[in-house]
């Protein structure tokens, strides 16, 4: 195995021991590591910025190809540097304009059209199915999102969540019952979305233990459980130092 | 003066708006260039952007170390962080592979930046579990039917859960499926009603705040 995947192997097991360090309270090796963080996403966005911005659209375009037009939006965006100099400041409101103007304008007419007018269409579909034989039916599987059923089931949850959250109305008698059927309704979402999310957290909890495993077979020198000593021996000491620090209650 | 500090951001983002609006109306090949080229102008912008939150970061931990605040050995490391990754990067033209072999650039990404990140992640399981036993206790029906789905749910997600309760896995599905699309159709109607309101807003001048305050 080469060495800087040994190496790297060490250092990955140390700062994700490092940023568990937190379950116990926060503390220096976790601090480290949360700023280590910080700066490596950081340098990585920059040079990813820098490749995909500088390099392929501004560069090669311009440079290679003689697109020239490419000097409006770095003139734009130059304006947003404005910022920093107090008398020029007003000039980056023109770049604000512009993304913002753009950006109204493309989604407008998007937005109506995929998230308001497909979403309307999707929920309301016809509540029972016509056979090849002409005869009408109705399919009632629950595991078929697409069933007459389900399709019934959509429609009340749009609707009653729709209304919950519409103020215009006063929820009493019948509005009530379909204000609170979209509480309900929410709930159920919420729960769904909480379940999924910690699953999601719990999956790579494992992948971190999965490696740390992995780190701590002989090829890699043991890693994590050296790491793990040296990481429970400095908190110990780190303890013991503010305990000593600590004024007498 | 007053045209070009009030008047003229305004203008542009109506004339923008307008002109973006009508773009997807228009099925010609030079309104699709048109759109075309505008996405890769919003990426230019975007790049500028990032100058601005980098340096306002910078700017921050410079003012920590210059007063000795608590924690200021910390800036440090995130300056030798970013620093090191900029110069390793740009040093390897931004690429993690040459060749099929990983550059230093593709090491920092694979050994820090991914167990970094996927174990700061990780740990909030933690933070939401002790949240949970907190606030999750059935203390109304509503409360109940949130902790019912959510074990359904995490119940179904799990091959362990499914072996205890075989129907947890068809349920889960259901409720993702039906359920959950069902509220979450209702809640993206909403917002993009919201979305439109507030694009035409801003196209029409009523909606400013995006402009900043300071000097008119």
């Amino acid at each position: 195995m080469s060495f800087e995947v040994i190496l790297g192997a060490w250092v990955a097991t140390g700062l994700t021991l490092f940023i568990l360090t937190f379950l116990y309270q926060d503390n220096p090796l976790f601090k480290l590591a949360e700023h280590l963080y910080v700066g490596v996403s950081v340098g990585y966005a920059i040079v990813k910025t820098y490749d995909t911005v500088v390099i392929r659209l501004i560069y090669e375009p311009m440079v290679m190809q003689g697109d020239w037009w490419l000097l409006i939006p770095l003139a734009i965006g130059a304006l947003m540097l404005t910022r920093y100099v107090p008398k020029a400041a007003w000039m980056s409101r023109i770049a604000f304009a512009f993304v913002v103007g753009v950006g109204s304008g493309l989604a407008i007419p998007r937005v109506i059209s995929s998230y308001i007018l497909k979403q309307i269409e999707d929920t309301v579909r016809p509540l029972a199915s016509l056979a090849t034989d002409g005869s009408t039916t109705f399919t009632y599987s629950l595991l078929n999102p697409a069933s007459n059923l389900n399709a019934i089931v959509l429609l009340i949850g749009v609707v009653s969540v729709l209304f919950y959250f519409f103020f215009s109305v006063e929820h009493t008698g019948p509005g009530k019952a379909v204000a609170r059927t979209g509480i309900i309704f929410l709930m159920i979402a919420f729960g769904a979305a909480f379940g999924y999310t910690v699953m999601a957290r719990m999956s790579l909890l494992i992948g971190r233990l999965t490696d740390l495993i992995e780190y701590a077979q002989p090829q890699y020198g043991r890693a994590t459980w050296w790491l793990l000593a040296a990481t429970i021996a400095t908190l110990i000491v780190f303890h013991a130092r503010r305990k000593g620090t600590e004024p007498p209650q | 003066m007053t045209f070009l500090r009030r008047q003229l951001p305004l203008l542009i983002t109506l004339v923008t708006g307008l002109l973006f609006a009508a773009q997807y109306y228009i099925p010609h090949p030079s309104s699709e260039l048109m759109l075309t080229s505008v996405s890769k102008w919003l990426q230019i912008i975007g790049g500028f952007a990032l100058i601005l939150g980098v340096t306002s970061l910078f700017r921050i931990h410079a003012v920590k170390i210059r007063r000795k605040e608590p924690g200021w050995g910390y800036s440090f490391v995130l300056y030798a962080g970013m620093i090191g990754t900029i110069v390793i990067g740009l040093w390897h033209g931004g690429k993690e592979t040459t060749d099929g072999i990983t550059t230093t650039f593709g090491w920092i990404y694979t050994f820090m930046m991914v167990p970094l990140q996927g174990t700061m992640f990780a740990i909030l399981a933690f933070f939401i579990a002790s949240a949970a036993y907190r606030s999750f206790r059935a203390r109304s029906r509503e409360a109940a039917v949130l902790l019912i789905a959510a074990i359904i749910v995490m119940m179904g997600r799990v091959p362990l859960g499914e072996h205890l309760i075989p129907i947890s896995g068809d349920i889960t599905q259901w409720i993702l499926n039906v359920l959950n699309a069902s509220v979450r159709r209702a809640i993206l109607i909403g917002v993009s009603l919201g979305a439109v309101a507030l694009s035409l807003k801003i196209m029409f001048g009523v909606e400013r705040a995006y402009l900043g305050g300071g000097k008119e």
